[in-house]
């Protein structure tokens, strides 16, 4: 059994190794790819059955070693329980779908050896990042998949605007990143250890020993934590890379910025739940971060006109609602919804990158319309993934979300409670909006190509899996109901509490029919400029991401560049331009001389003999 | 048999005249005469000394000088025809294009 976990983060790091040092033919590269992952999600899938029946188990298999300073000792050690588990299970099935999928959507590019070693590449460090069993194999995963991030999303390097994107969401992740490694120096500072159980374990027992008063240092690097997991998850100061990432090819948006990457995040957050059951106070910070990132995510959403980037924004509302959970400390309803998450994201980003290659690389949907009959296979795809986006009853998304809400409700927080209804009223506003305007009305362009059979089946995969993936694994659920707050019991909910989450999508989708219906949605003319309305206004508000983008550039960039603008003539340089000024005016006086006059120069020789001789005369 | 001094005094006054045609003239074929006569003067020199010393090594140097100031004549007369020919101008103030 350990020499199946072994193997499962080692095959696709060796198909990558494979394709970009050999880079074999088109037929064999999508065969190694493919099947790599595919056999990594077989091994995966195999685990789970074995370990099918217990509850709370714990596989550990060395890979080797690694470095040891004093008394720090680090392995490539890799850790299983039922969390790394669920994990590993979504990153290899998903994974292994859209590889499958990739295969076809990408055949024609003249790349494809790079794209799929930079595709397994990812998987591999986003393997090692869940089975990491210290903090710092956890961070070189959590570096690699930065790394393949920011290589996919600027895949087509060859437009400016892709290499933007990529620099952006490398620099942005990279704050994150920094304030994490800060975190983990300090906690190792503080607990002496970097093995992530063992830094459970003795929190957890601080956390028994009672009334200690939390040290300020442990909340530091609680929040120190959670600013990587921000950076990664898009969570709200540090969101505006994600958006933008959706330059890359529309796989790698299904994979990395929907279904796995940007869940590491959440993950980092779940791990060390016992950790930050020590800082309530930023538990409190985390819960009221999430509910800001899901408004804002799920607002912008609606304002947005282009496909991906209404995906995008959805993905970030989804991860507030992750954020959300873990806030109130349920850890498991936020890797529940993580899941089902990862499933209809990913069922709603293949089926978009499907209509996006019939639709000839057009991804404004006010420009599709109608295309329920020319394109049924994707109209119900697109059904399916949004009514579990909107949460509709009866789909993955619903179960998932009624969980966090209702653990919302349970840990007595009703403001945030409200901060999630609203967000699910527009989240599912916006996605009924979506699929009406794509799939309803009139036809505005018709398709010309067809869905090919491999990106069929596995759209028809995920289709399955986002209607009946909502069963919360049980694993997780024991594994954090130990540790984690359980004081849910015996609490019950009103009836309004209990009905408004389960009919609000129900009928928001309705009211999105009836503003469909009197066009509502068609986007408004920006002519006769002079007065610019309060609607316009906050139609480009939204279309902006509540504004971030200016923001930081009021923030950072303009005073940055006011400060290189002023110290244009480096105050260091000062001293080395004197000695060059110097040095330029014994130039200038030593240059006098050379006249270029035939006749100076020997009158000077002459005076100069006349002198010499005078001079030894006189001696 | 002239006085000795005299002659010193002539070849000292050669020289003078040539220097100061050397400094005050501008055109390259006089600053070239001023030369020669500078050039004169002091072989003028060594064949009173060798005169009044009685030694005859001074007329042999005299005949060498001849033979290096005819060859030096006939390479910087070659040289002027060159920078006339390329320059139509002989006047030294205005030749300044090597100047760096």
């Amino acid at each position: 059994m350990t020499i199946l976990l072994g193997l499962i983060p080692l095959l696709p790091l060796f198909s990558a190794c494979l394709l970009m040092f050999w880079q074999p033919k088109l037929l064999l590269t999508q065969v190694i790819a493919v099947g790599s992952v595919s056999l990594a999600a077989l091994l995966a899938l195999t685990l789970n059955v074995q370990l099918w029946e217990q509850t709370q188990f714990v596989l550990q298999v060395s890979l080797g070693h690694w470095l040891t300073i004093d008394n720090l000792s680090l392995g490539f050690t890799l850790y299983l329980d039922p969390l790394s588990l669920i994990m590993v299970t979504i990153i290899t099935c998903v994974g292994a779908l859209i590889h499958l999928y990739s295969a076809s959507y990408m055949k024609d590019d003249p790349d494809v050896c790079r794209f799929f070693a930079y595709l397994n590449l990812f998987v591999s460090a986003m393997l090692f990042l869940v089975l990491a069993d210290n903090l710092i194999l956890l961070y070189l995963g959590w570096e690699g998949v930065g790394l393949c991030s920011y290589l996919l999303i600027g895949f087509w390097y060859r437009e400016q605007k892709n290499s933007q994107a990529a620099n952006k969401a490398f620099i942005i992740t990279r704050i994150g990143d920094t304030a994490m490694l800060i975190g983990i120096i300090l906690l190792f500072y503080q607990f002496d250890t970097l093995n992530i159980q063992q830094i459970q374990l003795q929190s957890q027992q601080l956390l028994q020993n009672g009334g200690q008063p939390t040290t300020a240092i442990i909340s530091l690097c609680c929040l120190l934590l959670f600013a990587g997991a921000a950076g990664k998850s898009a969570q709200v100061p540090l969101q505006s890379w994600l958006p933008d990432a959706m330059a890359g090819p529309t796989p790698v948006s299904a994979l990395i910025h929907a279904a796995t990457m940007v869940t590491a995040g959440i993950y980092l957050v779940a791990r060390n739940m016992e950790l930050f059951q020590l800082a309530p106070d930023i538990l409190h910070f985390i819960a009221i971060i999430g509910v800001i990132t899901l408004i804002l995510g799920a607002t912008s959403a609606l304002a947005q006109s282009d496909l991906k980037r209404i995906l995008a924004y959805s993905t970030i509302s989804q991860l507030g609602y992750m954020f959300l959970a873990l806030g109130v400390g349920s850890a498991s309803a936020a890797v529940f919804h993580l899941m089902t998450h990862a499933f209809f994201k990913a069922l709603l980003f293949l089926s978009a990158g499907a209509l996006i290659y019939c639709m000839h690389h057009e991804q404004n949907i006010f420009k599709m319309g109608g295309l329920r009959k020319s394109q049924p296979l994707l109209a119900f795809s697109f059904g399916i993934g949004c009514a579990a986006l909107a949460s509709l009853p009866m789909t993955s998304g619903f179960f998932s979300k009624e969980l966090i809400l209702e653990q919302t409700m349970f840990a007595h927080q009703p403001l945030l409670w409200w901060g999630g209804i609203i967000g699910a009223f527009f989240t599912a506003l916006y996605s009924a909006k979506l699929f009406f305007v794509v799939f309803f009305g009139k036809l505005n362009q018709p398709s010309t190509h067809n869905t090919p059979t491999a990106m069929a089946i596995v759209l028809i995969i995920l289709m399955l899996l986002s209607l009946v993936g909502g069963k919360q694994p049980q694993g997780v659920f024991t594994h954090f109901s130990t540790s984690a707050t359980s004081a849910s019991a015996g609490h019950t909910l009103s009836l309004f509490q209990h009905w408004l989450p389960i009919l609000l999508p129900i009928f928001t989708v309705a009211l999105a029919w009836l503003l469909f219906i009197k066009g509502a949605f068609t986007p408004s003319t920006p002519s006769n400029g002079s007065s610019v309305s309060l609607k316009q206004k906050l139609h480009s508000f939204l279309l902006s991401g509540w504004n971030f983008d200016r923001l930081y550039h009021l923030i950072f960039i303009m005073p940055f560049k006011l400060v290189t603008e002023y110290n244009r003539r480096d105050i260091v340089d000062l001293a080395y331009r004197q000695l060059e000024a110097f040095s330029s005016l014994l130039y200038r006086q030593l240059s006098r001389f050379q006249t270029g006059q035939l006749r100076h120069y020997s009158a000077s020789l002459v005076i100069f003999c006349v002198l010499a001789i005078a001079w030894g005369l006189i001696q | 048999m002239i006085e000795t001094l005299w002659v010193i005094i002539l070849s000292f006054s050669l020289f003078a005249i040539g220097i100061l045609g050397l400094i005050s003239r501008r055109n390259l074929l006089f600053i070239l005469l001023s030369i020669e006569i500078m050039l004169n003067g002091i072989i003028l020199l060594f064949v009173a000394a060798s005169n009044l010393h009685g030694n005859n090594d001074g007329q042999i140097m005299y005949l060498l000088v001849l033979t290096l100031a005819a060859s030096e004549v006939a390479v910087a007369l070659a040289l002027v025809m060159q920078i006339y020919r390329q320059q139509q101008n002989l006047d030294v103030d205005t030749l300044t294009k090597l100047r760096g």
